[in-house]
């Protein structure tokens, strides 16, 4: 067990809260670094995948998780990245210029949606995205003249500066570094102010505006980022499948996405990378036994949707604070092995929240 | 005599066909501690609410520090220098202590989102001031034992106290407290005393209170309003509003009913 005596602020900020977590997380760089020459191609590319999602779920974490904003129409904000990436990728953009514009549009477009998250909430904001998740891909299937509607579109193979990052080891190494600044951006965005407006809207909207958070604007903040990030995923997903059509970005998309995080732990950033982690490698272990399972079974169509909810109720009924809490658990256990005890983790709500001010 | 810090002018506000507060007014005095008393229902958090900008009035205003305020959204309010506390807390329960302290310090920040994001110099001086600042908040109501501990696994008494530093970390000219005593036994109601007469002595911080304890009232408090069903019943110390007639009969009823 460790115990942390901190002797100044800067401890306090630090991302790292001690040379234990140093050491871990540069293991896990150096790993990564590693990966293309240890793994076949194929698991790399699963592996850039999981580093896609895990864009995509660190922006709804932000807003689902921190801001407690659910959104249903995540899957429209990466359409609008991704085809914002593949047209101006068609127009000669180089990619320096083309990802923070795909990131823009689909930021602008998060605020658009947002407008209406000031005025309702809960179940209402669900059905708010969820229509406007509906309403983009019914126009990307109408404007044929930017996104090639029903019959798709292709897009460019990606080439920065004359590099060509076609080729699996490349983009995998553009995705990792990606998705890492997009961790450290949510990170260095959580322990300062405008992270803790975010948590503090979470948690009681009424105290954080007596607190002076002006909660519109910082409702529109967490929008923006999170939609500007599920643009950034939508971009390097249109690299990483070469082929965009209307029906990749539907409802089934943002229920998935949603899946992940709260699979992964709402609320926690870690959760925005197991969730997809998780996602990924179920999804081929499926496939894998698939083989080996009796026909009646292996060959139903509905087989891999009806594993993946199945195991969301459980997670939702065993294990709410997801993979996360889990790993959390699993570490404390061995932390204070041999004294772990089973109650440990819960808590009891021993005051009333009656006359709550709403 | 000096010009009052806050003033409600006739203030009233309907919620439907009930008259939750029914033309009120009163004055509290710079480095004074006034109380609202009354039975439940008399209207005392429906004031708070008032002054802190959560309810519009129906008719009348706030003025604090000689301005208007009665139709600003309570995140201006509270940059003015108003902070409260709630009835039932209000915490922010998935974050530690300092994390619902630093949020306090939220109307004094001075870099933007995008800043953040990159946690700039500028950003990283900041969180380290503001640490500064809410350490002596930590210090002066003694909580340094719980500064990193997640508030959902705190005692309601601590969480209180929580609440309370929380407010005290926003630096205000004034504090709305909303039954500071509620659910504490008598020594965390004795603690509490001391801290609000710390508060208004050491910080210079005044302070209007909601209480039902008239123990902690006559304690503490300068000046005390009684209300009754939304309207005013008696204003003056302690000891002149309990011997007010109409506050006798607002507590316990009339002497008519009790020779029926």
């Amino acid at each position: 067990m460790r115990f942390l005596f901190k002797t100044s602020y800067a401890q306090d900020i630090a991302l790292f809260r001690h040379s234990g977590q140093r050491f871990w997380y540069g293991a896990l760089a150096l790993a990564l670094c590693a990966a293309p020459w240890l793994l076949p191609d194929y698991f790399l590319s699963q592996l850039t995948f999981i580093g896609i999602y895990s864009i995509a779920c660190l922006g709804l974490m932000l807003l689902a998780g921190f801001t407690g904003q659910v959104s249903l129409g995540h899957a429209a904000f990466l359409a609008m990245g991704a085809y914002t990436e593949a047209w101006l990728q068609s127009k000669g953009w180089p990619f320096a210029l083309s990802l923070p514009a795909a990131a823009l549009v689909a930021g602008v477009s998060g605020v658009v949606v947002g407008l209406p998250a000031l005025r309702v909430k809960g179940m209402y904001l669900a059905i708010a995205t969820l229509a406007f998740g509906f309403i983009l891909e019914e126009g990307v299937v109408r404007a044929e003249g930017i996104t090639g509607g029903n019959t798709g579109l292709t897009v460019a193979a990606l080439r920065i500066f004359g590099i060509d990052f076609d080729n699996g080891r490349n983009f995998y190494y553009l995705v990792v570094a990606i998705a890492s600044l997009c961790v450290i951006g949510v990170l260095n965005l959580l322990r300062s102010p405008t992270g803790r407006a975010f948590v503090a809207i979470r948690d009681s909207e009424v105290s954080a505006q007596s607190m002076g958070i002006h909660l519109a604007r910082y409702k529109t903040i967490a929008f923006a980022l999170s939609a500007a990030l599920a643009g950034i995923a939508g971009a390097l997903y249109a690299h990483k499948i070469r082929f965009l059509s209307p029906e990749q970005f539907g409802f089934l998309q943002s229920v998935e996405l949603l899946m992940m995080v709260v699979i992964g732990g709402l609320g926690s950033v870690h959760g925005a990378i197991f969730g997809p982690a998780f996602w990924i490698v179920v999804q081929q272990m499926i496939v894998l036994a698939k083989d080996y399972l009796p026909p009646v079974i292996g060959q139903q169509t509905g087989l891999q949707p009806t594993i993946f909810g199945l195991i969301l109720v459980g997670f939702v009924m065993f294990e709410p604070m997801g993979l996360y809490g889990r790993w959390l658990k699993v570490r404390i256990f061995f932390e204070l092995f041999p004294f772990y005890r089973k109650g440990m983790f819960k808590r009891q709500k021993s005051y009333m929240k009656s006359e709550r001010v709403r | 005599m000096t010009a009052a810090l806050l003033e409600a002018r006739h203030l009233s506000v309907q919620f439907g066909g009930l008259k939750a507060v029914n033309d009120v007014s009163f004055e509290v005095w710079p480095n004074e501690i006034f109380s609202l008393i009354g039975p439940n229902g008399a209207g005392k958090t429906t004031i708070f609410n008032l002054i802190s900008g959560l309810y519009r009035p129906t008719s009348g205003e706030v003025a604090f520090a000689g301005e208007v305020i009665s139709r600003m959204p309570p995140h201006v309010i509270a940059r003015l220098g108003i902070a409260r506390t709630f009835q039932n807390i209000e915490l922010f329960e998935h974050a530690t202590v300092l994390q619902n302290l630093l949020v306090g310090r939220h109307c004094h920040r001075h870099t933007a989102w995008w800043q953040d994001l990159f946690f700039t110099g500028s950003v990283r001086r900041a969180e380290v001031e503001f640490r500064h600042q809410v350490e002596e908040v930590i210090d002066f109501l003694g909580l340094q034992h719980y500064r990193d501990s997640l508030v959902a696994g705190l005692p309601y008494g601590v969480r209180k106290v929580v609440e309370l530093a929380r407010a005290l970390s926003m630096r205000p000219r004034m504090l709305l407290l909303d039954e500071p005593s509620s659910g504490l036994n008598t020594e965390e109601t004795d603690d509490i005393g001391f801290r609000i007469a710390d508060i208004k002595h050491d910080l210079g911080i005044t302070v209007i209170m909601v209480e039902h304890d008239m123990g902690l009232v006559s304690r503490v408090s300068d000046r005390v309003l009684a209300l009754n069903l939304g309207q005013e019943l008696a204003l003056g110390t302690a000891e002149e509003v309990q011997a007010h007639p109409g506050v006798i009969e607002a507590y316990l009823g009339t002497a008519e009913l009790d020779d029926v």
